[in-house]
């Protein structure tokens, strides 16, 4: 399979948070109820989604580092749960704005899903603890998978709360019965998830390629001492 | 501008702000990596001359 290419990924990232921000304000409709804060949705939710699939996708790399022990997986699987903490954050701050306005409160500590999330950002948080407190090598290259494999099975967890949960003020928009919205604001969702995840690709190969060329350098810089 | 209207330009805002925090980040990195690229380059040549 062919390799999509840096800035091919830079420039569909940046057309396709364009355009879901046009559809935001200018295409999905005002919420009867919530008002414009709404809007908030259609960054929130894929930004949260986005962490979760960084979470996963460095739990993916943790294992193949672990199975099959290719080249280069550690630093995948670091990258991306280093990309999986920057989304994590900005969910828990946007998720925070949201709550104030249609709660009154930064934050619900008795809300499950709001809880696991936090949890769940916690641990990948010490995940960097771990990793910069032991000298590289393959031993940190092996705790640090092991750790990342744990942390994707509060994934499942994290999601599933608010379905679980029998007292909640968190809404629910995806059910059994599918989404909870009208066709045109599903749209304008999906085209700022798939930005989301764009922009996802694109910081996480740029990162990769900061961290590969600074290795090399590294081994450079050793050869002709 | 009511107070919805400032909590969703502020929502919005963070996440401007993060991306854009992390380009900085990146490029500061990106002008290191340069340094050290010049300074070995500089090295190599000082090796060939000598």
């Amino acid at each position: 399979m062919k390799a999509i290419r840096l800035p091919q990924l830079a420039a569909a990232a940046t057309v396709a948070l364009g355009v879901s921000i046009a559809l935001i304000f200018f295409y999905a409709p005002i919420d009867g109820d919530q008002g414009l804060s709404q809007k908030i949705f259609y960054f929130h939710v894929p930004i949260a989604l986005t962490a979760y699939a960084c979470f996963a996708w460095g739990a993916w790399k943790a294992l193949l580092h672990l199975w099959k022990r290719p080249e280069g997986a550690d630093l995948e699987s670091y990258v991306a749960i280093h990309m999986g903490v920057i989304f994590g954050s900005l969910t828990l701050l946007t998720g925070s704005i949201w709550a104030k306005i249609s709660w009154g409160v930064w934050w619900a500590w008795s809300d499950n899903q709001l809880v696991l999330f936090l949890v769940l950002f916690l641990f990948y948080c010490a995940y960097f603890m771990l990793r910069y407190s032991v000298d590289p090598g393959p031993a940190r290259a092996n705790m640090c998978a092991v750790y990342a494999l744990f942390g994707v099975v509060l994934i499942p967890v994290s999601f599933l709360a608010i379905r679980l949960s029998r007292s909640f003020i968190h809404p629910v928009v995806f059910t059994s019965h599918g989404p909870q919205m009208t066709g045109s604001q599903f749209f304008v969702f999906c085209v700022a998830l798939v930005g989301m995840l764009t922009l996802f690709a694109a910081l996480y190969q740029i990162e990769l390629a900061g961290k590969r060329l600074d290795a090399h350098l590294r081994e450079l810089r050793e050869l002709l001492a | 501008m009511s107070p919805s209207e400032k909590y969703t330009a502020a929502a919005y805002l963070v996440v401007f702000v993060g991306v854009l925090a992390y380009v900085l980040i990146i490029a500061a990195k990106l002008q290191r990596l340069q340094r050290e690229v010049a300074d070995i380059l500089e090295r190599v040549r000082e090796r060939d001359r000598g």
